[in-house]
């Protein structure tokens, strides 16, 4: 299913730092983690990935650290910082009027 | 197996390597943490039966276009390449390219500019002369700035009620400069002369910035090109110096007096034309000799820390009080003029996601040690404030401590919480951007109010 520009990049935002919210990780697992969750509807371009993730760092919702990967590899870490926790929050109250608005007007309407 | 595969993986990972370093928006760290990602997909692809190369293949794929990609940093990214991004559009981060057309605005403009300051003498008001001096100094930035703004106004094409308020903001300019009814030799007017560039380089900004004053970075690339422009203009001067010493030399030589060529021709329209081959240079030059003022921050704040602890540390030994002189509160406000361009700049340079280095703690002891000096200097002046009575100088100058006071003292907060870790670096830029209009509005408050205020005197 082709979700489009703007509904991908307006989602990722709050996706990747509910993703964070369940623990460290990094990109590929991120990815990964989007995809097992969208039932493998939503695929992002792996490399937008990383200027979302620099991002929410410089706005202090991530932070980030160098860590090693199992193959001895250099790799950047994410988590979520308390700031990032009250965005999430905050994203979630807004994603769920979102989501309810729609709910209501769908239950009456039917396209079917 | 069909598929080719002519060289070794590693030697194809490297090439994909180098083009990812090729692009001036992803840094260093940026490949190697998308090289980390590359390989993790592969590794799954591999597991999952494919050869190799193939899984290189599609891991590329799934990487995104290097084009679109390198679009996506830097936009995030935008001090990497600040003076590459093309403002306006949908922010294509095409490598910027002087075309020959502007080359011809720039020079029109330039020329234009340079006529500007001698159309006056048309009018009998001849630069060089005692009468006109008034004239000149009153309206000197009006004769050049308008250009300037226009320059940035026709490369970002900026909107006409954009365009229309900043034009509104330098007729406004001219008609306060030159319908007050100054006194001879009044200080308010010399105030005037000396505040009104500041106030009108907002305007500059403005167009500089295009659609971006209000977000994206715009206005700390107005930051980074002021600093450029000065440079690019001391060198030129200096250029100047030459070329006009040329002239006198060949001239006397054959028994002339050259000196109104040099005075009433050379100099000012110089100085005017060069303001926007500068700027010009600038938008042009800027990967030849990029960001050289933050070179020169680099250089001298360590110097300026030494010098401000050593005065301290005199000043503590001998219980010497600052001998305070007229000239003293101005010299002190300079002091901190200085300080914040060090700041301002160090800062235009910086990664803000790099952690707090020793750097940042000597910019901090440099901030502290000039809040100390300042505040010595104030607490002197204070004490006899009443003695030497208000006079329009003394008020400017007063407020423009208070206003670089208040910078410093907030920016040294901020700069010791991302030192200990507890803050943002982007916090200070923020800050240092955001009161960027302060310093234009107290220069308007000066030209506008100050002189009805105190008398025109």
């Amino acid at each position: 299913m082709d979700l489009g520009k703007d509904l991908v990049a307006a989602s990722a935002t709050p996706l990747v730092l509910a993703i964070l919210a369940e623990g460290e990780s990094y990109g590929y697992a991120i990815i990964k983690r989007v995809s097992e969750l969208s039932g493998g509807h939503l695929l992002w371009t792996d490399g937008m990935l990383y200027p979302v993730l620099h991002r929410l760092e410089r706005n202090g919702l991530v932070a980030a650290t160098w860590g090693l990967a199992e193959n001895g590899r250099r790799r950047r870490y994410y988590r979520l910082t308390p700031e990032g926790r009250r965005q999430l929050v905050a994203e979630r109250k807004r994603w769920q009027v979102v989501d309810d608005t729609l709910h209501r007007v769908w239950m009456k309407t039917s396209l079917a | 197996m069909s598929v080719p595969s002519a060289r070794p993986l590693e030697e194809q990972i490297g090439q994909w390597r180098g083009y990812l370093r090729r692009r001036r928006a992803i840094g260093g760290p940026d490949v190697e943490e998308l090289e980390s990602h590359l390989r993790d997909q592969m590794t799954v692809l591999t597991d999952a039966g494919l050869a190799e190369d193939e899984a290189f293949l599609v891991a590329v794929k799934r990487m995104g276009s290097l084009d679109a990609l390198s679009r996506e940093f830097a936009r995030e990214h935008s001090e990497r390449l600040w003076k590459q991004l093309v403002v306006g559009g949908d922010g294509d981060a095409a490598p910027a390219t002087i075309t020959r057309t502007e080359t011809a605005v720039v020079f029109a403009l330039a020329a234009a500019a340079a006529v500007a300051v001698k159309i006056p003498a048309l009018f009998g008001l001849d630069i060089g002369t005692a009468s006109a001096e008034p004239f000149y100094q009153r309206n000197a930035s009006l004769f050049v700035l308008p250009f300037l703004m226009g320059y940035f106004a026709w490369k970002r094409h900026l909107d006409g009620r954009r365009l229309i308020s900043l034009l509104l903001a330098f007729a406004a300019a001219a008609i306060v400069m030159n319908t007050f009814p100054f006194t001879p030799g009044s200080d308010t007017r010399t105030l005037g002369a000396i505040h009104l560039p500041i106030a009108l380089w907002l305007a500059v900004g403005v167009a500089y910035a295009g659609g971006r004053w209000f977000g994206d970075g715009g206005r700390m690339d107005f930051v980074r090109f002021s600093g450029e422009l000065s440079i690019y203009y001391v060198l030129i001067a200096m250029g100047g110096l030459v070329f006009t010493a040329f002239t006198m030399m060949m001239f006397t030589a054959i028994g002339m007096t050259p000196d109104w060529l040099a005075e009433d021709w050379i100099v000012p329209c110089g100085a005017a034309g060069a303001l926007l081959v500068g700027s010009w240079l600038v938008e042009a030059k800027q990967s030849v000799v990029e960001n050289m003022a933050p070179v020169l921050t680099h250089l001298f704040t360590p110097l300026f820390t030494m010098l401000l602890l050593v005065f301290l540390a005199t000043m503590a030994w001998t219980g010497r009080p600052i001998d305070i002189q007229r000239n003293v509160l101005i010299g002190f406000d300079l002091l901190l003029v200085l300080v914040v361009g060090l700041v301002l700049y160090a800062a235009s340079a910086r990664d803000p996601q790099a952690p707090p280095n020793l750097f940042d703690r000597l910019q901090l002891l440099l901030i502290v040690s000039a809040l100390a000096v300042d505040g010595l200097a104030l607490a002197a002046i204070a004490s006899r404030i009443s003695e030497f009575g208000l006079t329009p100088n003394r008020v400017a100058a007063l407020g423009e401590n208070l206003i670089l006071l208040i910078n410093l003292a907030w920016s040294a907060w901020l700069y010791a919480e991302f030192v200990l870790g507890r803050g943002q670096f982007r916090a200070l830029e923020t800050w240092q951007t955001a009161y960027l209009p302060v310093y234009s509005t107290w220069a308007a408050l000066v030209v506008v109010l100050f002189p009805p205020l105190f008398g025109y005197a």
